[in-house]
């Protein structure tokens, strides 16, 4: 379902994976927006109005009304278009908490050590975190055994809400893997999650808008020369 | 009848204690599993493996844990009192000031009250820029939910009662009348509520304990 021009704006960056979540829900529900490229090291006068408490991206503007916080977006636009594509959340309540509490999971443990493995100052440090990314890793792999019912998402046949949450890192974990020489999504630890991840890449909602590797390669380089 | 709904808390802690009055408000029956949480039971440890942490609401033999969650979880299940608003975006609004309250606001209001010197200073500063934000959203309202007691106003209960008892053991001052009248005239209303009454800790118990911790911290340097 187009919305008419104008109607519906995001308000982002290229690389940041919150961004990607925006993009990839609003994309699975066919809705067309005006994507609003903040010019890195400045905020524009729009975010920070938009979102005065934190002053960061994503931001969508609906009707020119602001929602922040990706995964509240992810849930804001799985509402708001409920007419429209696949369900994002899924209708059982104590489905959509088990689905809840990994996207929390995600972001509250996942990427912290993901991202320690980035900044670690010394090889301890680094492999500590990536000790703890694979120990999170492998708790992914059994939620999403049970989630995705032997289909091909945790959302199931579709993508779903985990799968947003999840999946918007993976452009930064295969930096990561490059530049730390190692593999996070390992075929022998987590193999179910190693096909999903190549499979999330590959679906049509993404692979228009999930930054390309080696982009995101040299704007790592860029911020690490600062 | 067995019961269906079961709560596992411990007594003084703010995040059980919003599992506690969500259920309240909408009437539903439950039994509260008091937890040692120096001491958790094999039965916690089971139902909430990955955090091992109060609270877990356990309906019909099933575990959801992470309180925000399972607030979200009881809205769903019981339609009685609504905590959330119909509108997507006022829902998105809700969502998005429970989750200020539990990444940025509440962290630091507990910090403010066990740290010491220029860390404790920084945390009071980060508080009271928190407060400031919270009394803005509550112009013009009675609660945060608007007439009735909504999601955000149960997430937020821990300013209402906990955070007058951390002050004192401190012995510092955030809630400061003059500078965040809504915010105290809420309390006021909040306080008055059955529901909220029912199942708040003593005063005086948690001053008890927060007093405890508190000498255990100082006796520790």
């Amino acid at each position: 379902m187009a919305a008419a021009a104008g109607e519906v704006r995001l308000i982002g960056g290229w690389p940041s994976p919150f961004v990607l979540r925006a993009r990839v829900a609003l994309n699975l529900k066919g809705v067309e927006y005006e994507f609003l490229q903040e010019k890195f090291g400045e905020k524009s006068e729009l975010l920070l109005r938009s979102n005065p408490v934190y002053k960061k991206v994503p931001v969508l503007l609906h009707h020119d009304k602001p929602v922040c916080e990706s995964m509240i977006i992810v849930e804001y636009v799985d509402a708001a278009w409920a007419k429209s594509g696949q369900a994002i959340l899924p209708a059982d309540p104590y489905e959509r908490a088990l689905h809840r509490f990994w996207a929390v999971y995600i972001d509250d443990k996942w990427f912290p050590s993901m991202f320690g493995i980035a900044k670690a100052q010394t090889e301890e440090a680094k492999a500590e975190s990536v000790e703890q990314a694979w120990a999170a890793l492998k708790l992914l792999e059994e939620a999403f055994e049970k989630l995705s019912k032997g289909k091909a998402f945790f959302g199931g046949g579709t993508i779903g809400y985990v799968d947003i949450a999840l999946g918007a890192y993976l452009g930064w974990a295969k930096v990561i893997e490059q530049m730390a020489g190692l593999k996070l999504f390992d075929e022998e630890k987590t193999p179910l999650l190693a096909v999903w991840a190549e499979r999330f890449c590959a679906h049509e909602a993404v692979k228009e808008v999930m930054p390309e590797t080696e982009k995101l390669m040299e704007f790592a380089k860029m911020l690490r020369g600062k | 009848m067995a019961v269906e709904v079961k709560v596992f808390r411990s007594w003084g802690n703010p995040f059980s204690y919003r599992v506690e009055l969500a259920l309240r408000l909408k009437g539903v029956a439950y039994e509260h599993i008091e937890e040692d949480l120096s001491n958790k039971s094999t039965l916690l440890l089971d139902y909430n493996p990955v955090h091992k942490k109060v609270p877990v609401l356990l309906h019909h033999g099933k575990p959801i844990a992470e309180s925000l969650l399972i607030l979200e979880y009881i809205e769903e299940t019981w339609q009685e009192n609504p905590i959330l608003p119909k509108d997507p975006r006022e829902r998105a609004v809700a969502r998005f000031w429970c989750r200020f309250l539990d990444d940025k606001c509440l962290v630091a209001l507990w910090m403010s009250c066990w740290t010491e010197g220029e860390t404790q200073q920084n945390f009071m500063e980060q508080a009271k820029e928190c407060l400031h934000l919270l009394e803005e959203e509550l112009k013009g309202k009675k609660f945060f939910g608007g007439d009735s007691i909504g999601m955000v106003d149960i997430a937020a209960s821990s300013i209402a009662h906990w955070l007058g008892v951390l002050e004192e053991v401190a012995g510092i001052s955030l809630l400061d009348e003059e500078k965040y009248p809504n915010l105290c005239k809420w309390t006021e209303e909040f306080l008055k509520s059955d529901a909220v009454m029912e199942c708040l800790p003593k005063r005086a118990n948690l001053l008890a304990l927060f007093q405890t911790r508190k000498q255990a911290i100082s006796s520790v340097k």
